[in-house]
C-alpha cells in the first residue's frame, strides 16, 4: 500500500443553480481540481463519479463517461466508475480512488461528486431522497429521510433529555459559519426562535432543522505522497479511508440513537491513523437534520453518548473551540447536493489544513476528519487527513 | 411500484408473518434468510422457520409527520412510530385511531389491517399494517383485522380497508 495524498481540490457553487447543468457543475468542479494539482487531463489513470440518483432525478444513468466526455476525455478511453451509496455516494467514490492509488495500480486519479436536485420539484426530490431508506418496510409505511431521523431524534430526548432548542443550536451553529464561505448555498444567520418557530416536517424537526435541497459538485485529485510536492506546497496525506454498514432499516437496530456504522468506521480510521479523536482539529460531520450532528459527534468520539446537545449549546464547536465543527457550514448551511457532500467535506478540511480558507481558517489545524453519511446510518465513510511538513 | 412488487410481500404486510431462527430463537420481522444473530450465519440457512408476529407491542419511538411520503399526502399530520412487538422485532408503521398529541414512548398498540396508500385516482390501493392504541386496563380480547371491534365513530375514516 502506497500512501495517497491530496494534490488538488474544486468545488461550485452550492445552492439552486438553475442556469447550470449536470454536466457543467461536473466539469468546473474537476477542471479546477486538475488545475489546483498542476495536472493536465492528459495524466490522469482514471476517474471515480460519486451521485446518488442522477437516474430518478435526470433521467440520465452512466453519468461517469458522460462527464469524462464533456471534460474532453472521450478520447483517452479512461477507466471511469460511478459510484452510489446514497448520501455518502461521494465519499464511497473517494474511498474507491483512495483504494486505487494506494494499490499502486492508478497514479493520478480525479474523484468527483455531483447532484443537482432542482431540476425536479421539491416534494419530488425529497421522495427520491426517501429511496435512501428502507423502500419496502419504512418507506411503504409512510416514513420519509427527515421522519426517520425524527424517529430517532424521539428517542435521544428521552433517553437523554436532548431538548429542541438543543438541536436548534445545530442550525444557527452552522448558518454562522457558513457566513464566511463564499460557496454556502445559505449564508444568512439563523436565531434559536426562529429554527423553533418554523414550519413542522416532522416532530420534533422542523424546516429549519433540514439540510436544503441543493446542486453543486466538488473534486479531488489523488497521487501518491511520494512525489506530491512537484504538484502542490502543501500535500495532504490521507491519514485514513474507512467504510462502514449497518442495518437499512433503523427498525432494525437494537440502539437507534447511535450509527453504528459511524462507530464502525471511526474506530478503524483512528487506530489505522495512530490518531484519537483529541488530535482532529477541525471536523466537518454529517448534520444532514440537527440530530445527525449530536449522533456524529456523538459516534466518531469527540464526545460521549448523550453529551453532544449540551455541548453544542455552550458554543463548543466554534471558531475559537478546541474542536471546530463544519467550518464550511455543513450540509444545512453550505448546502446538499448529496453525492457531492463527501467530496466537498474533504475539499474543505483540505482548504483548512493547507491554511488557505481564507475568513473561516481554522488555527493550527493539522489533523482533519470528514464524515459522511448514507440514508438513515447504513453506510458510514470517516476519512482522516494530515498536513505533511 | 407494480401489482407484482406489492402483492408478493402480501404475507407479511397482511399477516405479519415473520421468521424465527432454529438455533438461537430470535425472530425477525419481515422474515430473514439467514440469522444476523448467531455467529455462524451459514448455519442457519436452513433453519430459518415461519414464525407469526402478534402484531402486539408498545411505541418505542414516533413523530407527528407533517411532510408527507409519497402517497401518503391526505393523511396529514399523521403519526409514524416504531413499535417494539412483544416477540422482539420492532416494526415501523402508523399509529391511528388517536390524537397525534395523545402518543407518547411506551403506549400499548397493536397491529390492524389498513389502507395504507393508492397509486393514484386509477392505480394499485397498498393495503398493511398500522397501529391502534390498546385501552388500559386490557379490555377483552377482540378478533382483529379489518375494522372489528372498533368504535362505529371512526367509521368510514380514509385509511380504513375496504371490507
Amino acid at each position: 500500500m502506497r500512501e495517497v495524498a491530496v494534490l488538488g481540490v474544486g468545488q461550485t457553487k452550492f445552492g439552486e443553480l438553475w442556469d447550470r447543468s449536470f454536466r457543467e457543475i461536473g466539469i468546473e468542479a474537476g477542471l479546477e481540481a486538475l488545475v489546483d494539482a498542476k495536472l493536465g487531463s492528459g495524466d490522469v489513470n482514471g476517474l471515480y463519479l460519486g451521485n446518488m440518483a442522477a437516474g430518478s432525478l435526470l433521467s440520465q444513468e452512466h453519468i461517469a463517461p458522460l462527464i469524462a466526455d464533456y471534460a474532453g476525455l472521450a478520447g483517452r478511453h479512461l477507466p471511469v466508475v460511478r459510484v452510489e451509496g446514497g448520501g455518502a455516494s461521494g465519499a464511497l467514490a473517494l474511498h474507491q480512488g483512495y483504494l486505487a492509488v494506494a494499490s499502486g495500480l492508478y497514479d493520478f486519479v480525479v474523484v468527483g461528486g455531483a447532484e443537482k436536485m432542482t431540476d425536479v420539484a421539491d416534494a419530488t426530490a425529497n421522495q427520491i431522497a426517501s429511496a435512501t431508506a428502507d423502500h419496502e418496510w419504512e418507506v411503504v409505511f409512510g416514513a420519509t429521510l427527515p421522519a426517520l431521523w425524527a424517529l430517532i431524534a424521539r428517542r435521544h430526548m428521552h433517553d437523554f433529555g436532548t431538548t429542541s432548542d438543543q438541536l436548534a443550536r445545530v442550525a444557527v451553529h452552522d448558518h454562522e459559519m457558513a457566513g464566511k464561505n463564499p460557496l454556502a448555498h445559505y449564508r444568512n444567520r439563523l436565531t434559536v426562535e426562529q429554527v423553533l418557530g418554523a414550519g413542522r416536517v416532522a416532530e420534533p424537526l422542523g424546516m429549519l432543522d433540514c439540510s436544503p435541497l441543493s446542486d453543486g459538485a466538488a473534486a479531488i485529485v489523488l497521487g501518491p505522497l511520494e512525489g506530491a510536492r512537484k504538484h502542490t506546497d502543501s500535500p495532504i496525506r490521507i491519514a485514513a479511508s474507512e467504510v462502514a454498514s449497518d442495518t437499512m432499516a433503523v427498525q432494525h437496530r437494537t440502539e437507534i440513537t447511535t450509527l453504528a456504522s459511524t462507530v464502525a468506521a471511526a474506530q478503524r480510521a483512528f487506530a489505522r491513523a495512530r490518531r484519537a479523536p483529541a488530535d482532529v482539529r477541525v471536523a466537518e460531520i454529517h448534520d444532514a437534520y440537527t440530530i445527525s450532528a449530536l449522533l456524529s459527534l456523538e459516534d466518531l468520539g469527540f464526545v460521549p453518548k448523550g453529551g453532544a446537545g449540551p455541548a453544542f449549546a455552550a458554543g463548543d464547536f466554534g471558531p475559537h473551540g478546541r474542536l471546530v465543527v463544519n467550518p464550511s457550514g455543513g450540509l444545512k448551511a453550505q448546502g446538499r447536493p448529496f453525492g457531492a457532500v463527501g467530496v466537498a467535506q474533504v475539499a474543505e478540511i483540505v482548504r483548512q489544513l493547507r491554511g488557505e480558507a481564507k475568513e473561516r481558517q481554522v488555527s493550527g489545524a493539522s489533523v482533519g476528519l470528514a464524515h459522511d453519511v448514507g440514508g438513515t446510518g447504513a453506510t458510514s465513510v470517516v476519512h482522516l487527513l494530515e498536513r505533511v511538513n | 411500484m407494480s401489482i407484482a412488487r406489492f402483492w408478493r410481500e402480501t404475507p407479511r404486510r397482511y399477516n405479519l408473518g415473520g421468521s424465527r431462527c432454529g438455533r438461537c430463537g430470535t425472530v425477525y420481522f419481515p422474515p430473514r434468510a439467514v440469522c444476523p444473530t448467531c455467529p455462524h450465519h451459514r448455519e442457519t440457512l436452513a433453519q430459518m422457520a415461519p414464525f407469526q408476529i402478534s402484531g402486539e407491542g408498545t411505541v418505542f419511538s414516533y413523530t407527528v409527520v407533517h411532510e408527507a411520503a409519497e402517497g401518503f399526502e391526505m393523511q396529514v399530520p399523521y403519526v409514524l412510530a416504531l413499535v417494539r412487538t412483544i416477540e422482539g422485532p420492532i416494526l415501523t408503521g402508523q399509529i391511528v385511531d388517536i390524537e397525534p398529541s395523545a402518543v407518547g414512548i411506551g403506549l400499548k398498540v397493536r397491529a390492524t389491517f389498513r389502507k395504507l396508500r393508492e397509486e393514484g385516482k386509477a392505480g394499485v390501493i397498498h393495503y398493511g399494517y398500522k397501529f391502534t392504541p390498546v385501552p388500559e386496563p386490557e379490555s377483552p380480547a377482540v378478533p382483529r383485522g379489518r375494522g372489528a371491534g372498533t368504535p362505529a365513530s371512526e367509521a368510514g375514516r380514509s385509511d380504513r380497508a375496504a371490507a
